[in-house]
């Protein structure tokens, strides 16, 4: 089943001269079709300003569409009496953690969601204890959030989404602000989630080493997809990804400049391990 | 430095306080503010003082935590003090410095209006110590209810306030890092008269009341994401229940105001200490 669809969405910010009078429109997203099937992990790439962020918030009916049409599991964003059931059905970690945490406790700030979703107290507790769980926070329940970590924070925020029960959990750049280690957790977290939890991932990047892991990668440029495909059909194009100023992991780099050089290693060099046993084979011959 | 004003912060600790409902704390924090002012005399100071210290013990918080949240209102204390010193004619006069004098009276008052405004602020900055920005919003809430009839939106302005709370360190941490952005760029903050130093604000101000603006923007649309749609059908994680040590809270509140008054209107009024 379809979790996420989007048809031709179009979608445009009103430019206006100093007075408030509307004197253009710049689209920020131009004609994208994206499809993401239940269960599965997306990743969306692009340099700042490509229409990424924007296009996350569709997902979560925060932007409506100008033009063209969002499904969220089966539900249109544009209609008014679908929003909540939309709201519940993805779930959104944004890129700051200070500015979305709403509770001066870890465990409070995780019942929010359920909260206004008017789940019954008990069933709140029970939610706010295995979200914690899920996300390997629940020894910090009483913690205040201003005295955690970046990634801390950050596991805390999607603990908040989980605790909603989407089905669907949008996070965009979640990492864009913490150092490597937050980084490193918060991948962590991700991953666990959809082992345990069979959510459906959409994860909204820049940092390529992110996505090494995705099942598909949509990346986007000015508005539109430009590639879509699997990490290795995408990773094997290394000057295009180029072109679209994004930062390819140092190790395709490495094989790909190996193989320019006459090495026969193939396209597409996702890890490490896989260039060193790619490596280790040439040296054996 | 900055951060170290803890006016108004959550202590997180395990003791009685911190388990009362917040409805018992809101009201007995204001029962409280008004025996401040219900006697004159040394022996109501004396009860309220033994009161103070009894609470003070019971809420686990560390004495010197709650002496820092005292920082902030030093100087308005000064103020008080000294308007108090020189500008009461009555009494005997115990030093005369040019056209001003102390008078004892004015000792006395003095004395005792910065006594009392000390006593006002740890008793309700315990209460914000012992109590969640979120309970206080329910208790809050809770009390104010019955405003909702007459279409006063007592739910969004007790969120207001939980938010404001939650943002008092963020933004005091954001203000540290901008001064000393602008220090490392030559501003110099701390030199200058009064209205010279209120003018090197400015470049303090402005970019964070930007950045306010921006999270008050981030924090909002992430409330949405949330499903958040104000009070209406919203169930709660932390229901209030009165239990029993809430209604032994009530009785000793209501002990201890008898007991203010009781002793504000027979003890002796005149018995000073100088």
């Amino acid at each position: 089943m379809d979790m996420v669809q989007t048809e031709k969405l179009v979608f445009e910010y009103e430019k206006r001269d100093e007075d408030g009078n509307v004197i253009g429109a710049s689209r920020a997203i131009d004609e994208v079709d994206i499809d993401v099937k239940e269960g599965q992990f997306i990743a969306v790439l692009g340099h700042n300003g490509s229409g990424k962020s924007t296009l996350a918030k569709h997902l979560n009916a925060i932007l409506v569409p100008t033009d063209g049409t969002v499904w969220v599991d089966g539900r249109n964003t544009k209609k008014p009496e679908e929003l909540w059931n939309v709201r519940q059905a993805a779930g959104m970690v944004f890129q700051n953690p200070d500015n979305q945490i709403i509770g001066t406790v870890v465990e409070e700030d995780v019942g929010f969601g359920p909260e206004n979703l008017g789940v019954p107290t008990d069933e709140i507790w029970k939610r706010v204890e295995d979200s914690l769980k899920a996300v390997g926070m629940l020894s910090y329940r009483h913690h205040s959030p201003n005295k955690l970590s970046g990634g801390q924070k950050q596991r805390v925020a999607i603990a908040g989404v989980v605790a909603m029960e989407p089905k669907c959990i949008v996070l965009d750049e979640p990492t864009a602000m913490l150092d490597p280690v937050g980084r490193k957790e918060v991948l962590k977290t991700v991953r666990k989630l959809r082992e345990e939890k069979k959510v459906t991932v959409i994860l909204i990047t820049h940092y390529m080493e992110e996505v090494v892991d995705a099942d598909k990668i949509y990346v986007m440029d000015h508005g539109k997809v430009v590639m879509e495909g699997t990490p290795r059909e995408i990773f094997s194009e290394v000057e295009k990804l180029k072109e679209y100023r994004l930062d390819v992991p140092q190790v395709t780099i490495l094989a790909d400049e190996l193989r320019k050089r006459g090495l026969d290693i193939p396209k597409g060099i996702l890890r490490k391990e896989e260039l060193v046993s790619e490596i280790t084979k040439i040296l054996q011959k | 430095m900055i951060r170290d004003i803890t006016i108004g912060q959550y202590y997180p600790a395990k003791s009685i306080l911190h388990r009362l409902d917040p409805r018992v704390k809101l009201v007995s924090t204001l029962l409280y503010l008004i025996s401040l002012f219900l006697f004159k005399s040394i022996a109501g100071y004396l009860a309220v003082t033994v009161f103070l210290v009894g609470i003070i013990r019971a809420s686990k918080v560390p004495f010197r935590y709650i002496v820092k949240g005292l920082k902030p209102i030093v100087m308005l204390l000064m103020i008080t003090v000294v308007f108090n010193l020189f500008l009461q004619k009555d009494g005997e006069v115990l030093l005369r410095i040019w056209k001003l004098s102390i008078t004892t009276v004015g000792l006395r008052n003095a004395v005792y209006m910065a006594v009392r405004l000390i006593y006002l602020i740890i008793g309700s900055s315990l209460m914000t110590f012992t109590t969640t920005p979120n309970e206080l919003t329910d208790g809050i809430e809770a009390l104010l209810h019955p405003l909702n009839k007459v279409h006063v939106p007592v739910h969004e302005v007790a969120m207001m306030m939980s938010i404001a709370l939650r943002f008092i360190p963020i933004l005091l941490e954001e203000t540290d890092k901008i001064m000393k952005a602008q220090q490392a760029r030559g501003a110099d903050f701390e030199s200058g008269n009064m209205i010279q130093r209120a003018k090197s604000m400015i470049p303090i101000l402005v970019p964070l009341f930007v950045s306010a603006f921006r999270r008050a923007y981030d924090l909002a649309m992430a409330m949405e994401a949330r499903c958040y749609r104000g009070g209406e059908g919203r169930t709660k994680m932390k229901p209030l229940k009165y239990q029993t040590r809430d209604r032994a809270a009530y009785v000793t509140m209501v002990v201890y105001a008898a007991a203010v008054v009781a002793i504000g209107r027979f003890a002796p009024l005149q018995v000073w200490i100088f």
